[in-house]
């Protein structure tokens, strides 16, 4: 019987305490500095001492790593004009200290609705102040395992990175099912068919596609083994990158036009039984994905 | 519950003779639906202060008979107690205070 | 503002701006300087094909115009919302557009985005947001979400929503307000102004690189805590 630490289950901080080395954290503008929203008590709701995101520095196998980790379980992750401030702070500060990584711990539906405007442009600046890290040489480490998945603007963000761990339980994606429900119908999308849900956007078929680069399986140990072994992975972009990824993506859209569900991509992609895949672990999912489609 | 668009701000203060040399702030909890964080501090004066922001108007009483239990189980005397609260039950709010003395008794 | 009148004002006549449907594409002269415009008009949703075109355009154009600006023009109701899009990785194929305008940027091609009607959240974040500036014609509007989606979404009654949009700079949509807030760096076409290639002119002109938006929120009032998160976390012990 398994009794490791849910990734899911536990909240951004203790993500924090249990992923890297023990008692290495220490936080930037901590909960008693009470940097908090501007925005959210003229709306009735309570505001947190941190705003949702605790950054600071730790050491994972002993190299020095800037870490950010979202509270998916305030306003559901929203970045908002100080979460967001927080995060391009973290980021421009690797850029001066130049740490081994900057690991995100990323569970959010992005931009933080109860701040709109202020929302939207700080999720655009999280996002070139990321690229200025990645393109400086160090690795960007993305872990997605929250219940609330990576949503939204945060979405992109994730996928701005160097290095993308998810379980497979976690989620990325971009609009919610729900979301895209309201919009175009039930027939669209059942938000409450949960299998369809993690079908489309959850961490095994983002996996197969190469959407993700590692998947672990939802324990705290996992996301931290796949953290050490994704430190050296800095891949600052260049033209040759980019025309590579956009020829990927081009043979994907082709591929995948008459797809109307995940197990015929699965099966474009070579996998025999792919109705099986939501029954397998995410060692068995990880065994089955082709080079092919690694991410460039 | 509440249709209301303000947060509530309550406050209670009680004297305390259990003084805690020097502890780090603990925080415990987190603010979501039917929760709340609770951050422990070391405070001015010699009392134990509860500042409590809730987005569940209208149970004040109920606010001062749970902080003023746990502070009879804990009597802390120059101590900060923040709260950011979401609708938790007085069983979730007790329970939260008594993480944070925990954490700093430990 | 049509897009075919946008381009007209800020070149001139002679100007090899075309639409495919949803997708704008082409290039333009200004002062001697061949320009890359590309875009979306008539609302675009931008779905993962809609970003993947524009992401060409901007990748052709660092492949073999070295130096060459890039104007963005935005008109977009947001991203795609179809589960087709989500199953092939939407997310991506933004993330991606975004990468492209990013690497464009720091290869010294100049980007400059001009929200001439409508720009909504996901369809704007890898464009407009990404570039080295974004302006906006006068009477456009950028907002995050839709009133009755944000409704469902927040659980904030209807009405409430609506009146914050009226008077409350966080929800205001009008694009004064984003420029007040630094997210957009200052309007063309105003009664001031009216001169969109004077605007355009000067926004080329404009050899600065850094993300300004905070910096600009706070001095212009509209985003006061940004900026002072950002230094505060530089400088902590």
């Amino acid at each position: 019987m398994n009794n490791a630490l849910s990734f899911a289950e536990c909240s951004a901080r203790e993500r924090i305490a249990a992923l890297f080395d023990a008692g290495s954290f220490h936080e930037w503008l901590p909960p008693s500095a009470r940097v908090m929203s501007p925005h959210l008590a003229q709306l009735g709701v309570p505001s947190a001492f941190d705003d949702g995101v605790a950054v600071g520095r730790a050491r994972l196998g002993g190299q020095p790593v800037f870490v950010a980790a979202q509270e998916g379980e305030f306003m559901g992750g929203g970045v908002g004009e100080v979460h967001g401030a927080k995060l391009v702070g973290l980021f421009q500060r690797a850029l001066r200290d130049r740490p081994s990584a900057v690991v995100l711990l990323a569970e959010s539906g992005g931009v933080r609705l109860h701040e709109a405007n202020a929302g939207l442009i700080a999720v655009s600046e999280v996002m070139r102040a990321l690229l200025d890290v990645r393109n400086a040489g160090i690795p960007v480490i993305v872990l997605i395992g929250g219940r609330n998945g990576c949503f939204g603007g945060m979405g992109i963000v994730a996928r701005c990175a160097d290095h993308l761990v998810i379980s497979d339980t976690g989620r990325l994606a971009m609009s919610g099912p729900e979301v895209i429900e309201a919009s175009h119908g039930v027939e669209e999308f059942d938000a409450r068919d949960r299998a369809l849900v993690w079908r489309t956007t959850g961490g095994k078929h983002r996996y197969l596609l190469g959407d993700a680069d590692q998947i672990v399986a939802d324990e705290v140990p996992a996301f931290r083994e796949a953290a050490l072994r994704a430190l050296g992975a800095s891949r600052p972009l260049t033209l040759a990158d980019l025309q590579a990824e956009h020829r990927l993506l081009a043979q994907r859209l082709a591929a995948g036009a008459g797809a109307d569900d995940a197990v015929e991509l699965w099966q474009q992609l070579g996998i025999t039984n792919a109705q099986q895949v939501p029954d397998l672990n995410a060692a068995q999912v990880h065994e089955l994905r082709q080079p092919a489609a690694a991410t460039s | 519950m509440n249709m209301s668009a303000e947060l509530e701000s309550l406050t209670f203060e009680f004297p305390g003779t259990q003084v805690v040399a020097g502890f780090a702030p603990v925080l415990v909890g987190v603010v979501g639906s039917g929760n709340l964080e609770v951050l422990l501090e070391a405070g001015a004066g010699a009392s134990c202060r509860f500042d409590v922001q809730t987005s569940a108007r209208g149970f004040g009483t109920i606010w001062a008979a749970v902080c003023r239990d746990f502070h009879l189980r804990h009597p802390l005397a120059g101590v900060r107690v923040s709260i950011h609260d979401m609708g938790a039950t007085p069983a979730v709010v007790s329970l939260r205070l008594a993480q944070a003395a925990a954490e700093i008794a430990a | 503002m049509i897009w075919s009148e946008v381009v007209r004002q800020l070149f001139g006549e002679v100007a090899h701006v075309s639409a495919d449907g949803d997708f704008l594409s082409g290039s333009a002269v200004l002062d001697g300087q061949t320009v890359t415009v590309v875009g979306t008009t008539q609302h675009a949703p931008i779905g993962y094909a809609l970003a993947l075109r524009q992401a060409a355009v901007v990748l052709d154009t660092v492949a073999r115009h070295p130096g060459r600006p890039i104007l963005l023009l935005i008109d977009t109701q947001g991203q795609q919302l179809r589960r087709h899009d989500e199953l092939l990785g939407i997310n991506r194929a933004m993330a991606h557009l975004g990468c492209c305008i990013d690497l464009a940027r720091r290869q010294g091609h100049r980007v400059i985005g001009l929200v001439y009607d409508q720009a909504l959240s996901g369809g704007f974040i890898t464009s407009g947001l990404i570039a080295d500036a974004c302006y906006a014609l006068p009477d456009a509007e950028i907002r995050v979400m839709r009133i009755p989606a944000m409704a469902r979404v927040t659980k904030l009654p209807e009405a409430r929503l609506a009146a914050l949009s009226l008077t409350n700079p966080v929800f205001a949509p009008g694009v004064e307000n984003y420029v007040r807030m630094g997210g957009v760096r200052g309007l063309w076409g105003t009664a001031d102004q009216p001169d969109l290639a004077a605007g355009l002119r000067a926004a080329l002109a404009d050899a600065s690189t850094a993300d300004q938006r905070a910096a600009d929120g706070r001095a212009r009032g509209g985003r006061l805590l940004a900026a002072d998160v950002v230094q505060q976390v530089l400088a902590a012990a």
